[in-house]
């Protein structure tokens, strides 16, 4: 145990994910070690992140103003939403540059371990989003465990009757892979979700 | 395949050491508590990742040392792989494959396949369903790999599913509101879908079961009429929870698994009051049996203590001759019956023939003798029948020896 500033700060580290208690004190002395004026900006981002940034009114991503990026961005579809669990989910498909449409950040998957129930997500905002009649197609792309087949399923169960279509994000093999060093599972998913090429 | 090198770093009591094995017999002999079974148990641990003694690897490593190092070099028809595993205590294991990492350590399951018996066998027969669930199930992994995802997810689903049932009962069983909450409780909406999970992977897992146990059954009656030299027949038959939650009728026809998964729906929805109740599931594998009787009678109960210990016995040889010999001519390609060609699994045999009177120890080595690679640990030479010829190591104070001879 450390003395008041220095404990009160490896314990405030501690609590964030992925950081341990010695992550914690090593950050810890090297933000003693610092410059002020370096810790300063640190203290100054985490100060802007809860002052600025705020969840999109229309799709729950992070954004800076009243609608994230994607919403405003009049190039994207509005016809086509992809269904995502987390914020990070939205990035790692925006990589891709494939996807036109725009998403909807649920903010979780179906999990009753941790009491997460579908009040818990931002469903209900999803279906008013529907209401207008413009939409199309909605791409369920929770992730491929069990929750996020869950939620998939039950979405799919929720928006099935409305005249949609609904689509799921195909299971397979990695691109630039060989196929001898695929785990059995994802081979497995690419066998079931196999497409005809010809014939 | 067999297993043509075992060296250990740490492992149980063993600081150091390296064993050329041979195909064909390998005993293991001295006296007891001098580190026999430690060598068997680390090679059941290269082909499962886990001790067929203890659940926590911590065990395994030798009291005062960080990790524990087992490489192993397995012979595949004309292909050698090493496998080397370090077991570590509070941190994560590594494996490495001829000399590489590998990304995740189950990668290297499946590379060596052991069939081991143990005396701790004996709860296949006297304990819970648990344990002769945990039988099928490793056998169903050995025979598929797939089918550990399924395992596993199954095991997810019904932990979410007994999470949602408890949080949707609990206001009743505290004498709450019942009423009309029960439809429209917020938790319940999402219980269609855990049904239909547990209806789609549980049908798979029973599907597979059924299908073992029934390929499975002609060598159990076979391997224990040997062992026991004819006191009443042993037969094994899977009672699923399905049965008795539908009072279905005896068939003799297996099921398909697309039959299983609707029956599965109909039970939970029959189920949900009485479920929801309670807080549990109800029906599904992980209620299901592998029921075991002896002369018509149940083992469990009726069976003494030489007739259990051979039943147990007998169901870890019929789980060798079916991977071995395939399940003969299915026209279900539900599974890959043939597994041959992975090369039949080493066959390890801890501590049997003590047990054994003369005339059963000799059908015992007459039913192991062709097998590519036996590994026998025993307390005294003379357990082992002289027919059993092979290599013999003398294991003493936690020093091996090879005897010539």
């Amino acid at each position: 145990m450390y003395e008041g500033a220095v404990q009160d700060l490896i314990d405030e580290l501690g609590r964030l994910p992925g950081v341990g208690p010695k992550s914690a004190q090593r950050i810890a002395f090297h933000l003693l070690a610092a410059d002020a004026d370096d810790v300063r900006r640190l203290v100054d981002a985490l100060t802007q992140v809860k002052a600025r940034v705020k969840f999109c009114e229309v799709c729950g991503n992070v954004a800076e103003e009243e609608r994230c990026r994607v919403c405003r961005d009049p190039r994207r579809s509005p016809t086509v939403i992809c269904v995502v669990e987390e914020p990070k989910d939205v990035v790692a498909i925006e990589r891709t540059r494939e996807f036109r449409g725009t998403y909807h950040v649920l903010g979780g998957a179906i999990n009753p371990i941790d009491n997460v129930g579908p009040d818990d997500l931002r469903i209900s905002q999803l279906m008013s989003r529907l209401a207008d009649g413009q939409v199309t197609e909605i791409i369920l792309a929770t992730d491929p465990n069990v929750e996020g087949e869950a939620t998939a399923t039950y979405l799919a169960r929720l928006l099935g009757p409305m005249g949609l279509r609904v689509t799921r994000l195909a299971s397979g093999l990695p691109v630039g892979g060989d196929l001898e060093y695929a785990d059995e599972v994802t081979l497995g998913r690419a066998f079931e979700g196999r497409r005809v090429v010809h014939g | 395949m067999h297993v043509s090198h075992l060296s250990l770093q740490d492992f149980r009591s063993y600081t150091q050491v390296d064993l050329e094995l041979e195909p064909g017999v390998n005993a293991f002999v001295g006296p007891n508590g001098q580190g026999k079974t430690n060598l068997v148990e680390a090679i059941g641990y290269v082909a499962t990742l886990g001790s067929h003694r203890v659940a926590n690897d911590a065990a395994l490593v030798r009291a005062g040392a960080q990790r524990a190092v087992v490489r192993t070099r397995v012979v595949r028809g004309d292909r050698a792989s090493t496998i080397d595993l370090e077991i570590n205590v509070g941190r994560a294991n590594r494996a490495r494959l001829n000399r590489s990492p590998v990304p995740r350590v189950r990668d290297v399951v499946g590379i060596l396949r052991t069939v081991l018996f143990a005396p701790e066998d004996l709860v296949l027969v006297k304990g819970d369903p648990d344990a002769r669930r945990r039988f099928l199930d490793d056998l169903m992994i050995l025979v598929s790999p797939r089918l550990a995802s399924v395992l596993a997810d199954y095991e997810r689903v019904l932990r979410q599913r007994s999470a949602l049932l408890k949080s949707a009962g609990g206001p009743r069983r505290r004498g709450r509101s019942t009423g009309d909450d029960a439809a429209g409780s917020p938790d319940l909406r999402t219980l269609d879908v855990w049904d239909a999970k547990l209806a789609v992977l549980g049908a798979e897992i029973i599907a597979v079961r059924q299908r073992l146990v029934v390929g499975l059954a002609p060598f159990v009656d076979d391997a224990y009429d040997r062992v026991s030299a004819g006191q009443g027949r042993a037969e094994i038959a899977y009672r699923s929870s399905l049965a008795s939650a539908l009072d279905l009728p005896e068939t003799d026809f297996l099921p398909t698994v697309a039959e299983i998964e609707a029956q599965l729906l109909e039970a939970v929805s029959r189920l949900r009051p009485k479920e929801i109740e309670r807080g549990v599931c109800l029906v599904g594998p992980h209620r299901d049996d592998l029921v075991l009787t002896l002369g018509g009678l149940p083992a469990k109960g009726y069976a003494s203590h030489g007739e259990s210990w051979s039943f147990a016995l007998a169901l870890r040889l019929a789980s060798y001759s079916l991977l071995t010999e395939g399940v003969g001519d299915s026209d279900d390609d539900f599974w890959v019956a043939d597994s041959r060609e992975d090369g039949e699994p080493v066959l390890v045999l801890d501590d049997v023939f003590a047990e054994l009177d003369v005339r059963r120890r000799q059908r015992l080595a007459d039913l192991v003798a062709p097998a590519r690679q036996v590994l026998i640990t025993a307390a005294v030479p003379g357990d082992v029948p002289e027919s059993l010829v092979g290599v013999r190591f003398d294991v003493h104070g936690g020093e091996v020896t090879r005897v010539a001879r």
